[in-house]
């Protein structure tokens, strides 16, 4: 197998992961007056952004590299957000609000019994198993059908946004049995862990943090495989990958199933450090902004795609705390902007800058 | 003294108005009783609801009832809806006001008797039949006999039907056999839905004559509500498919014909409705006389601000994204984003009011319990105009023919000389003009507010990737296909379960009808 990077690839990958894994806890152990000090509150929120960016990566290996945009990935997202908000809500049965064994809103709702689809995921492991599971039945299934019958560009993509919306309205149900509106929320603990306990929190955050790293060794591996290969064939020219006898349906729906498993595997990581999981995460527009996210980055390069997430998250932060009114100004120029002029995003940019210097001294291979 | 003439004025009107009608003695003596002794308050409501041809009887006992009644100074005086307060004797305003009567709840059955006697007498059939439709729900052998007198004067045929409903219930109990037969024939007519819970212990009765004709009856009465509920099922199908052809038809246009994925698409609907709005200030500020013709001057505003903004958009994003779906459908994203927040900046996050005209509120009782809405039916009318103007332009003007001719072949229509940049501007520009009729229409149904497009945008793709691309047609089907099979299962497992249902539908017949819905066919996939 060729190397996965260049060695220089290699130096700027261990910078990042020396910056999230020993930079971030050493910043936050500094005395609180210091100036470099990372407060407490901070770390969960990075610990957020590690989680963006595993679904950035999702999403540029089934939209950057395989040409397949999908609005839907929000879904996959919250489904394996709700299987670990599930386990997190079992795990503290008989500590709730009402002191029931069942969960508060069901306790609310006048249940007397946990519905069979709640069973089991009083298991950690069971409820991690589902949390990848459950994104990757539903992406087959879908992806099945859809790939079968050569749904393709746009019209993929609004099926895909119909999933997203289909499944918030069914969640937003009391009826069905998820809490309704309000989500499933006021966790108390993880395997034993206090979720408030900023050790714990540091905890979550540095798993986060090397699941992404591990994910996106796994990413680079698979785009610089063969398998990638041909994900970029059918990306470029999907009827001349098909006559060179390659069947795209199931490459196509391989790297489907992979991406919605990653976002089931990011939801999962995401809930406990956020407190909450409730419908609104399954909103088009939720899946629209992961779009956006690898748009800004560029599209085709992995570290694209985390950056691409990490400045988005970084800058949706900043405002929605500075200038709530001017962020859907910002976001909706972020489209138009990197749509315009920045086709290949950030990194495109970057790249066209390092380039300038010389142009024609860069031969095409 | 204007406000003494005034008063004296209305004064005079009154008891011209109660003059009119015969005083019935027997009010003025209860009044009179009522008035000496306020504790007599139940012989005198009898003597009230046994008056015969007195329309004070009824504002009397009405008073009473919503606690409007009251005595000082040895006269009835009743407080009426404007706040004036009246000498019940004969209409007469006078200054002060005593307290009010306490109700028992006895007191209070012997009043509802009473109020109904007294609507049953009304001289307006529109209040008998109310009075009639009421009892009919709650029978009472109080007035059995007078509703059998009635029954037999009655001119009006809707009442008489009424007052034959309500007699029924208590026919039923009677010990007469032909009484009860004929009865259960009223029922198996014209009975309600609330009629089964007394025909069906006579069916499971030991005579077989009546249990036989009271199970033809409950059949009946079954056919009837179902045709009915069909009926009503198939309306608002209806209208809800030609709201969702509305919302759609904008976009079988822009992403039809232009291939262009505009997801600001149902922003268009929104400033169409916010236009609306603004018409509707404009007319409530300056031209409050022409207040119920302001939606009729919203439509040339809503289309020309909606086709405004979509020109803009064309002419400044879209233009440079042809060729490039996914990226327009992006940009167009972060459009709606900022058309969103603009109108929040403007006009508030929170919904804004637009009313009904009075020629839109209110609607046909086609039968009990179906009510047509007029501004239902209007969408519907409104649906067909816009559709019959979009197909006219398309089919017979000049503008169309170049429309169609740049989207079958850019290339050779260049060619032949047509601006087909211009071309293009001009055809989303209608699309999103559209849009804004549309958007006109939805103010009338729903709330608007800043989201108001979000919640059509994904039913408006339905409708048009369901439909077909590039037909209007396709959408004229889609959106009514969806619309009546959203409200024929809605009953059945509920409005969200039956969306739901609806978009796994979709996904599942796009494997049986690709063709000419999603895959191009053989050799011109990716040409």
């Amino acid at each position: 197998m060729r190397s996965l990077h260049t060695p220089r690839g290699w130096a700027v990958f261990a910078a990042l992961a020396a910056t999230l894994l020993a930079g971030v806890p050493l910043l936050n152990a500094l005395p609180a007056d210091s100036a470099l000090h990372l407060p407490d509150y901070l770390i969960p929120l990075i610990g957020k952004f590690c989680c963006y960016a595993l679904v950035a990566l999702a999403m540029d290996l089934i939209w950057g590299y395989t040409g397949i945009l999908s609005l839907g990935h929000g879904a996959f997202f919250a489904l394996g957000g709700y299987a670990m908000g599930m386990h997190l809500m079992r795990a503290m049965a008989g500590e709730g609000v009402y002191r029931s064994e069942l969960p508060d809103f069901m306790v609310f709702l006048n249940w007397k019994e946990l519905p069979w689809f709640w069973h089991g995921f009083e298991h950690f492991g069971f409820a991690l198993l589902m949390a990848l599971l459950l994104p990757a039945l539903l992406a087959f299934v879908f992806g099945w059908f859809a790939f079968r019958s050569r749904i393709k560009g746009v019209y993929f993509s609004i099926i895909t946004q119909a999933l997203t919306f289909a499944l918030m309205l069914l969640f937003f149900r009391n009826e069905t049995g998820f809490g309704g509106n309000n989500g499933l929320t006021d966790f108390k603990r993880l395997l034993g862990f206090a979720l408030a306990d900023p050790a714990v929190k540091l905890g979550l955050y540095l798993l986060s943090a090397a699941t992404l790293l591990g994910v996106y060794l796994l990413a680079r591996a698979i785009v610089r495989s063969k398998f990638g290969r041909v994900l970029t064939a059918i990306r470029d020219a999907e009827s001349r990958t098909m006559f060179c006898g390659y069947e795209p349906l199931y490459y196509k729906l391989a790297v489907w199933t992979l991406s919605a498993v990653l976002c089931g595997l990011a939801g999962a990581l995401y809930v406990p450090q956020v407190g909450i999981i409730n419908p609104s995460e399954m909103a088009p527009t939720q899946s629209i902004e992961m779009a956006v996210w690898v748009a800004v980055g560029g599209r085709g390069t992995l570290i694209g795609a985390i950056t691409g997430a990490a400045v988005v998250n970084g800058l949706k932060s900043w405002f929605t705390a500075a200038a709530p009114d001017l962020w859907l100004y910002a976001l909706g120029g972020l489209f138009i902007g990197v749509t315009l002029f920045l086709p290949e995003g950030l990194t495109g940019l970057a790249a066209r800058l390092r380039r300038r210097p010389a142009p024609l001294a860069e031969a095409r291979p | 003294m204007p406000i003494l003439l005034r008063l004296t004025a209305a004064v005079l009107l009154l008891c011209a108005a109660v003059g009119a009608r015969a005083a019935d003695p027997a009010v003025d003596q209860a009044l009179a009783n009522l008035a000496a002794d306020p504790k007599a308050l139940r012989a005198s409501v009898e003597a009230l609801g046994g008056a015969r041809g007195d329309p004070r009887a009824l504002a009397v006992l009405e008073a009473l009832r919503d606690g409007r009644l009251s005595v000082a100074g040895g006269e009835v005086l009743m407080r009426s809806a404007d706040g004036r307060v009246l000498r019940a004797r004969d209409g007469a305003a006078v200054a002060e006001a005593g307290s009010a009567f306490g109700l028992t709840n006895a007191l209070r059955r012997g009043l509802g008797t009473a109020v109904a006697r007294q609507q049953l007498l009304a001289t307006d059939p529109q209040v008998r039949l109310a009075a009639a439709g009421a009892l009919a729900e709650r029978p009472s052998t109080e007035v059995e006999g007078l509703l059998r007198e009635l029954l037999a004067t009655e001119a009006d045929a809707r009442v008489r039907k009424a007052l034959a409903l309500a007699l029924a219930p208590l026919d039923l109990d009677s010990a007469d056999k032909a009484r009860r037969l004929a009865a259960i024939g009223v029922l198996a007519e014209d009975g309600e839905l609330a009629a089964r819970g007394l025909l069906e212990p006579i069916a499971q009765g030991r005579d077989p004559e009546l249990a036989q004709a009271a199970r033809r009856a409950l059949s009946r009465i079954g056919e009837r509500q179902w045709l009915r509920d069909q009926f009503g099922n198939l309306f608002f199908g209806l209208s809800l498919g030609s709201v969702l052809l509305l919302a759609a038809l904008g976009l079988a246009i822009t992403f039809g014909l232009m291939g262009v994925i505009n997801m600001a698409h149902g922003e268009m609907l929104m400033i169409g409705a916010y236009a609306t709005y603004v018409v509707q200030g404009l007319f409530r500020q300056y031209l409050p006389g022409a207040f119920d013709w302001y939606l009729l001057a919203a439509l040339p505003a809503a289309f020309v601000a909606s086709a405004l903004v979509g020109a803009a958009i064309e002419r400044t994003v879209l233009r440079h994204l042809y060729g490039r779906p996914l990226e327009t459908l992006l940009a167009t994203f972060g459009i709606s984003l900022i058309l969103i927040q603009t109108v929040r900046v403007i006009f508030g996050a929170q919904n804004v009011e637009v009313a009904n005209p009075a020629w839109l509120s209110g609607g046909i009782e086609v039968a009990t319990n179906l009510v047509l809405p007029y501004n239902r039916l209007a969408t519907i009318v409104f649906a067909v105009l816009v559709l019959a103007g979009v197909w006219t332009i398309f089919q017979k003007t000049r503008l169309g023919l170049r429309v169609r001719s740049v989207t079958q072949n850019r290339g050779m229509a260049a060619a032949m000389g047509i601006d087909t940049r211009r071309v293009d501007t001009l055809t989303f520009a209608l699309g999103s003009g559209v849009a804004g009729l549309g958007g006109v229409a939805l103010s009338q149904l729903g709330n608007v507010g800043p989201e108001l497009g979000q919640a059509y945008i994904i039913d408006s793709f339905m409708v048009v990737v369901l439909g077909g691309v590039g037909k209007l047609a396709g959408a004229v089907a889609g959106a009514l296909g969806l619309g009546v099979v959203n409200k024929l299962l809605e009953p059945a497992v509920g409005a969200v379960l039956g969306k739901i249902a609806l978009l796994g539908f979709i996904i599942l017949f796009i494997q049986k009808r690709p063709q000419g819905l999603f895959a191009l066919k053989g050799r011109a996939v990716e040409s």
